[in-house]
């Protein structure tokens, strides 16, 4: 936890802040409308309207609002695990279709036919939403692949938890990366807990960002309930992968605060454990204060935002219970591609 | 006393090789250890070395002779003092067991065809070459990343080295670093990396040295390659090819001889490809390659150095999903794939001996499979061989006979024969390991059950 003290203390020296209060206004009505859009979610699947495993972003907030702040959206990649709800809809997908593929139904991105763990979008260039720990990482490694081919001056932004960091294919992936200089930034989630177990149990080193050592990767700790820490830390990292350097990696330090899916008691950790890291370090709290201190907007401004966010998200839940589910036909689409 | 020197077999599967230079002469001394000469094989140039000390004393291979088949003595190492001259040399050993070449497909030669594109093969007229499957795999490669851009090669040993077994010899040298691409040896790492950017806009071709080595990347193939399109409703393909040698070579025991052919076959959202010419494996790689799909594409070492004839246009190509009559015939349908064809083809000569007509069908793909050209041919047979190199329990066979019973039930006069690798992991012995692999003789057995002889 010391590491986390020298963090805050890291993150007060980088307020106040580079940001706009404009950009400022931009990320907590982004972070919100995630920390909403879950709320629901976990509703509607406790009204049994969403299916199997469902995997929350609830205290993550920051870490993806504030690395998309640093993206170039236009040319950048991006593509997560199974918790990534979050990274759609910071990556501007349309949370109606979001949604709606939670609920199964025609609406959705992947037309009912993904679910939660299985959504994407060329248009966006969010390339899912991956079910199998570990195995965003080196697709990851291959969209920079591509941007570095085609000389397009993207960067493959691949998040991953800190459970995938112990995985075989990550350190293939980070040696290639590194042999062959791609533009990717390995970000990694710390949540502290892969499914139940604790990082200290699970890592024989805890410092995650350093994984990177052994292909000399250069990494960073950085602290991710802070969307301003992690924008900037993010903008150096992706101009690092930009300019031809090769990977970098960011160790974010952040917290889940449901269960790692619905069906999860959570029992490996205290309430208080989750109910200290809520009141003083949620990120939505932080980026409401920083709000305020620079003026960029009163209380009022803030409900105005809170009822905005609340309105696209009952629609979005709307729109998830009215859209029709797939037709039978969809069955035996989307096998292959027809040549 | 004189020492014959005798061609050696430098890789599990070479049974004969070129004599590329002499580095000594006759009378030169020679100490063990000494280069003596290069011997091109059909997968390198590698020196053969002195074992005795003396003099050279006689060269019988002269350098630059082609086809010198393994164990044929090549020179003879004297004693100082005594003459070659004297030295007997003794009758040629019988080389290794050749691959008997099989029956070139009659092509019809006429003037090549201007080149219309895509050409199959039903209105192929052009003319044809003598190529080996290497090279006909070589050769599809580089026609097609000569017309596009995005399609790059990547894997184990195959920009530098030229390949492990020289398939992509001479593609780093045309197409350049940035498109031939040696890997790590790290299957699950590279590629996962081959299908980010397959997803990325790009056409990976990936070589897996031997499919063995798939297996590491086995996720990657599955819940990755092949599944992302539907899973996200259609909107992220990946185009790619995974191709490699699969199936036994010889020698090399367990974990490096196996057929992967059905546990591929098994999974829908790939497309599975064995090529058994040289026709097939140009035609096919060309269309498993310009196809939006992953395509697993299985080759066979033993085959890589079998010639046959080529169509030479560039806009050959051979359909997937398409199997081939590669003999006709009517008392029975023998069904084959990759080198179990030249297994059931030398069958279907012995048989035809015997006065049994045999027709034998080349798969060339699993998924899709062709099962009309299956239905068509046991309807008029009404009687089914089929023959794999794999296991039999949830074997190619098994769906073979699942097909045969839903499509063609009321046609059947005997139950399938099913011929297939036997159960076992594969044993190094040699005795043990042919005992092991299907053969023409099995397939004569199995034939004549179904026809009651």
């Amino acid at each position: 936890m010391a590491k986390d003290t020298n963090k805050r203390k890291a993150t007060k020296r980088s307020t106040p802040t580079k940001s706009s209060p404009e950009e400022l206004l931009q990320y907590y009505t982004d972070m919100l409308l995630i920390r909403r859009f879950e709320e629901k979610a976990g509703q509607l699947y406790g009204m049994g309207l969403i299916a199997g495993f469902c995997h929350l972003y609830i205290g993550q907030e920051a870490v993806v609002v504030g690395m998309q702040a640093a993206a170039n959206s236009d040319v950048d990649t991006v593509i997560t695990s199974y918790r990534d709800h979050g990274h759609m809809l910071a990556s501007d997908m349309d949370p109606k279709g979001v949604m709606a593929e939670l609920t199964g139904r025609s609406g959705g991105y992947s037309k009912g036919k993904g679910g939660s763990m299985h959504m994407f979008s060329r248009e966006k260039n969010f390339f899912g939403g991956h079910g199998i720990v570990g195995a965003q990482v080196p697709i990851g490694t291959g969209l920079g692949f591509a941007h570095k081919y085609k000389e397009d001056g993207g960067v493959a932004m691949t998040y991953f938890g800190d459970g995938a960091s112990n995985q075989g294919q990550v350190f293939e992936a980070f040696n290639m990366a590194a042999l062959w200089k791609l533009p990717v930034v390995y970000v990694i989630e710390n949540n502290r807990y892969g499914m139940g177990t604790a990082v200290s149990r699970a890592s024989a080193v805890k410092e995650l960002y350093s994984r990177g050592a052994a292909f000399g990767i250069p990494g960073v700790s950085v602290d991710g309930m802070d969307v301003q820490a992690v924008k900037e830390a993010g903008e150096k990292a992706l101009d690092h992968a930009r300019s031809g350097k090769g990977p970098y990696i960011l160790g974010m330090q952040t917290y889940r605060y449901r269960g790692h899916s619905m069906s999860d008691p959570a029992k490996y950790r205290s309430r208080e454990e989750v109910s200290k890291i809520r009141s003083e370090r949620d990120p939505i709290d932080r980026a409401r204060q920083y709000i305020l201190d620079a003026k960029a907007a009163d209380d009022d401004g803030l409900k105005q935002v809170d009822a905005d966010v609340k309105a696209i998200v009952s629609d979005a839940a709307d729109f998830a219970q009215q859209s029709p589910e797939p037709e039978m036909f969809e069955l035996y689409t989307d096998i292959l591609v027809e040549a | 006393m004189a020492n014959q020197v005798l061609m050696p077999a430098l890789s599990p599967t070479m049974t004969e090789g070129m004599l590329a230079k002499w580095l000594k002469k006759e009378g030169d001394v020679v100490q063990s250890g000494d280069v003596l000469a290069e011997i091109e094989t059909d997968k390198a140039t590698m020196e053969l070395e002195a074992v005795d000390d003396g003099i050279l004393g006689k060269i019988i291979v002269a350098e630059g002779s082609k086809g010198v088949a393994v164990n044929t003595p090549i020179a003879v190492i004297v004693d100082k003092g005594e003459n070659a001259s004297n030295v007997e040399i003794s009758a040629l050993p019988p080389a290794a067991e050749a691959s008997p070449e099989p029956e070139p497909e009659a092509v019809p030669t006429q003037p090549a065809a201007p080149k219309p594109a895509p050409v199959s093969e039903d209105a192929y007229t052009g003319s044809t070459t003598t190529l080996t499957v290497r090279e006909a795999l070589r050769d599809a490669m580089a026609e097609e990343m000569r017309t596009d851009d995005t399609i790059f090669l990547m894997g184990e040993e195959v920009a530098e080295y030229q390949g492990a077994y020289k398939i992509s010899q001479g593609l780093l040298e045309e197409f350049g670093g940035k498109r031939v691409i040696d890997t790590p040896i790290t299957e699950h790492g590279f590629t996962g990396l081959s299908v980010g950017a397959a997803f990325g806009g790009l056409k990976p071709i990936v070589e897996f040295m031997t499919f063995n080595f798939a297996m590491q990347a086995m996720d990657h193939l599955i819940n990755s390659a092949a599944k992302t399109l539907y899973m996200s409703g259609g909107q992220m393909g990946c185009p790619a090819v995974f191709r490699g040698a699969n199936g036994a070579a010889a020698g090399v025991a367990a974990q490096h001889s196996q057929c992967y052919a059905s546990w591929f076959a098994h999974i829908p959202g790939l497309k599975v490809v064995l090529p058994y010419s040289g026709e097939d494996a140009k035609g096919l790689l060309k269309s498993a390659i310009r196809d939006p799909n992953p395509i697993i594409f299985l080759e066979n070492e033993l085959l890589y150095g079998q010639s046959f004839e080529v169509p030479d246009d560039d806009g050959f190509v051979v359909p997937i999903g398409k199997a081939k009559i590669e003999r006709n015939g009517s008392d029975v349908t023998i069904i084959a794939y990759s080198i179990m064809v030249d297994v059931a083809l030398k069958a279907a000569k012995s048989l035809d001996s015997e006065g049994i007509d045999a027709e034998v069908i080349n798969l060339r793909s699993l998924r899709p499979l062709d099962i009309d050209t299956i239905v068509t041919s046991i309807k008029k047979t009404n009687r089914v061989v089929s023959v794999e190199e794999g296991w039999p329990v949830a074997g190619m066979g098994s769906e073979i006979a699942a097909i045969t019973m839903e499509h063609t039930f009321d046609y059947l006069d005997a139950p399938v024969n099913r011929v297939c690798g036997e159960d076992v992991p594969m044993p190094y012995a040699h005795n043990l390991e042919a005992a092991t692999l299907p053969n023409a003789d099995k397939v004569i057995t199995a034939a004549k059950a179904v026809c009651y002889r």
